[in-house]
């Protein structure tokens, strides 16, 4: 009653200022949330700076200090060649989110084209769309995964491919699903009566309404993908022996934990945890924010 | 019905794993010869494998081998990979249901507790456990608790596959060394098994543990406060009764639905716990193939996997019609 003494705001503003006094309402409500964002930014610091930040060389061997435990000077310890645990799980944070960033980048963007167009047109290319997805879902995923890298080569960016690979079924199915629902929508026929092409009402009218859920979509399939680069390299696929990558790391300390030397394994595997813990958590505060009717 | 539309998924699949062999890089003849191989040897080896003729007669070939349980050679152990696979499955299968038999025993419960008791500190238990749950590498916890378990307690046994070798192998009947142990009458062996395999089965429960529980909470959730519940309640009956034949099990469909899902993470997580206890089950197994760049193993491996997971889709949507009878194959 008392608004309408109020002079009427820009037509744009009310909308946004909305949506974001809903982002705070929302992440007041949910602590949890923001403490992801704490994490997430701890995450990209280290990964961003990590070289800038080791106290010492993560290669530089040194068999005089060999298996140390942690102390003043090496804080996470050292191990068996004398390297310094903390630097090469530090350093390691940017190849862990390279790799997990890089692949899940490729699988959001091949699935939302797949999925895009089979949603649009519809027909056979819906029907060969959906029967290959439901091919690469049939299998165990991460056994897929194993059997690509094995076949295109054991190398760093096979790696990444196999991961997205694995990941495009989830993207596809969700954005055709997005688009078919809006295919026939009132503003998509409004654009397209306007004269807009296909693609440009595909790409400029529809699609932007499946970001929201493939936002969520992104940050909880991010920690799944470390995961799963951690577990092929783990098996010894992928990053070779000197780099410093969690799994490999976890996999070189996990021969020395039946001795009790704890520190080699367990630091790199704490940082693995956190980070997909920081990316769960963050596709959870985020799926709160775009659809809060999902929460469980 | 229901095995017909199955048909094509199980195409899908051997065409994938057949399409692996082909993206091999460089030339698989060359690479199957061996490394002491003359040009004549390769083009031998190449009109052997027949890869000297076109791609759909090779595929056509390979299904035909498939059919006949050729699976190819090992190149590492020299034996036929079908034999392999099948020496080495019980083990993965033994630890895979021990697993999933020790997660749904708690999780179902845990999920249960949580919906009916919403606020209370099983909830928040079963919150944590769900968030924690799915952010824990399968590896690690591996390693965490042989740390904790052999290094630190000492209650369990070195991690060094399915048993210790002080203990004779009870005969094989079934290949599950508990089963085959109890049949023997040996308490003993029977014990030592279970010791060797409670660490692996545990790590691959807390993987578990975290989509069963959460997905039965939400399912719960959603069962309880539905109006048939609300009628039942309002009847008069016990809250057992509402709780156990009315809610639970129209919550059981998704739960059911979850268990797929989880089945075919536990079957890669597989790999890496085998790897990790020395678990001689054949994901350890497909790890040393890979290393060994031993493609015919790898490829079995993948199919085989492949293949469970489709044949266990199919246990779980005639599990689908058991539970709630209005779902019917026929009808549609």
């Amino acid at each position: 009653m008392t608004d309408a003494t109020i002079p009427a705001p820009k037509p744009a503003s009310p909308r946004r200022q909305g949506s974001f006094d809903h982002i705070v309402y929302v992440l007041k409500d949910n602590p949890v949330t923001m403490l992801a964002f704490a994490m997430f930014a701890v995450l990209i610091f280290a990964a961003v700076l990590g070289p800038a930040l080791a106290p010492y060389d993560p290669l530089a061997t040194d068999a005089a200090i060999a298996l140390q435990p942690p102390s003043a000077a090496h804080w996470f310890g050292t191990d068996n060649l004398g390297r310094d645990v903390f630097s090469r799980t530090i350093v390691a944070t940017r190849l862990d989110l390279l790799i997990s960033v890089a692949a899940v980048a490729i699988s959001f963007v091949v699935g939302s084209a797949l999925g895009a167009a089979a949603g649009y047109w519809g027909g056979w290319l819906d029907v060969a769309l959906s029967r290959v997805l439901d091919t690469i879902m049939a299998f165990p995923l991460f056994v897929l995964a194993m059997g690509i890298v094995a076949a295109l080569g054991n190398t760093i960016e096979n790696i990444v491919y196999a991961t997205a690979i694995i990941n495009v079924p989830f993207y596809a199915r969700l954005v055709r699903a997005e688009v078919n629902i809006r295919r026939e929508a009132g503003f998509a026929l409004a654009a397209r009566l306007a004269g807009n092409s296909d693609i440009r009402v595909l790409a400029l009218h529809i699609f932007p309404n499946a970001l929201p859920p493939m936002m969520v979509q992104v940050s909880l399939n991010l920690g799944w993908a470390i995961l799963n680069a951690a577990g092929l390299s783990f098996i010894g696929l992928g990053v070779r022996p000197p780099t410093a990558e969690w799994g490999i790391m976890v996999a070189e300390g996990a021969n020395f934990i039946v001795s009790g030397e704890w520190w080699l394994a367990i630091f790199p595997g704490l940082c693995l945890m956190f980070a997909v813990f920081t990316f769960n958590l963050l596709g959870d505060g985020l799926r709160d924010m775009v659809d809060p009717r999902r929460r469980t | 019905m229901r095995l017909a539309q199955a048909i094509p998924v199980v195409l899908g699949v051997v065409l994938v794993s057949f399409l692996l062999t082909r993206a091999l890089p460089g030339d698989p003849a060359a690479y199957f010869a061996g490394d002491a191989a003359t040009p004549e040897s390769i083009a031998a080896t190449r009109a052997k494998l027949g890869l000297d003729k076109s791609m759909p007669e090779q595929f056509l070939r390979y299904c035909g081998d498939l059919l006949r349980g050729d699976l190819g050679q090992s190149l590492s152990t020299g034996q036929p990979v079908l034999d392999e696979l099948t020496r080495r499955l019980p083990a993965s299968l033994e630890l895979t249901l021990t697993a999933l038999l020790i997660s749904c025993g708690i999780a179902v419960p845990l999920g249960v507790l949580a919906a009916t008791r919403p606020g209370s500190w099983v909830d928040h238990l079963c919150r944590v456990l769900v968030t924690a749950g799915v952010s824990l590498p399968t590896f690690f916890t591996g390693v965490v608790l042989i740390y904790v378990f052999y290094y630190l307690t000492g209650w369990a046994p070195s991690p060094l596959g399915r048993l210790d070798f002080i203990y004779i192998e009870p005969p094989t009947v079934t290949g599950f060394l508990l089963i085959d142990a109890a049949l023997d009458g040996d308490g003993e062996t029977w014990a030592a098994a279970l010791r060797q395999l409670i660490l692996p089965a545990l790590t691959l429960a807390l993987f578990t543990m975290a989509p069963i529980a959460r997905m039965t909470r939400a399912a719960m959730l959603s069962a309880l406060s539905s109006d048939f519940i609300r009628t039942a309640r309002a009847a008069g009956l016990t809250s057992r009764k509402v709780l156990f034949a009315y809610a639970f099990r129209n919550a059981l469909l998704p739960v059911v639905t979850t268990l797929g899902m989880v089945f075919s993470f536990t079957l890669g997580a597989n790999v890496l716990v085998e790897k990790v206890f020395a678990w001689p089950g054949i994901g350890s197994f497909a790890v040393e193939a890979l290393v060994a760049s031993d493609y015919a193993a790898v490829q079995g491996f993948v199919l085989c996997m492949a293949l469970l997971f489709v044949a266990l889709n199919l246990v779980i949507d005639m599990a689908y019609s058991l539970i709630d009878p209005r779902i019917g194959f026929d009808s549609k």
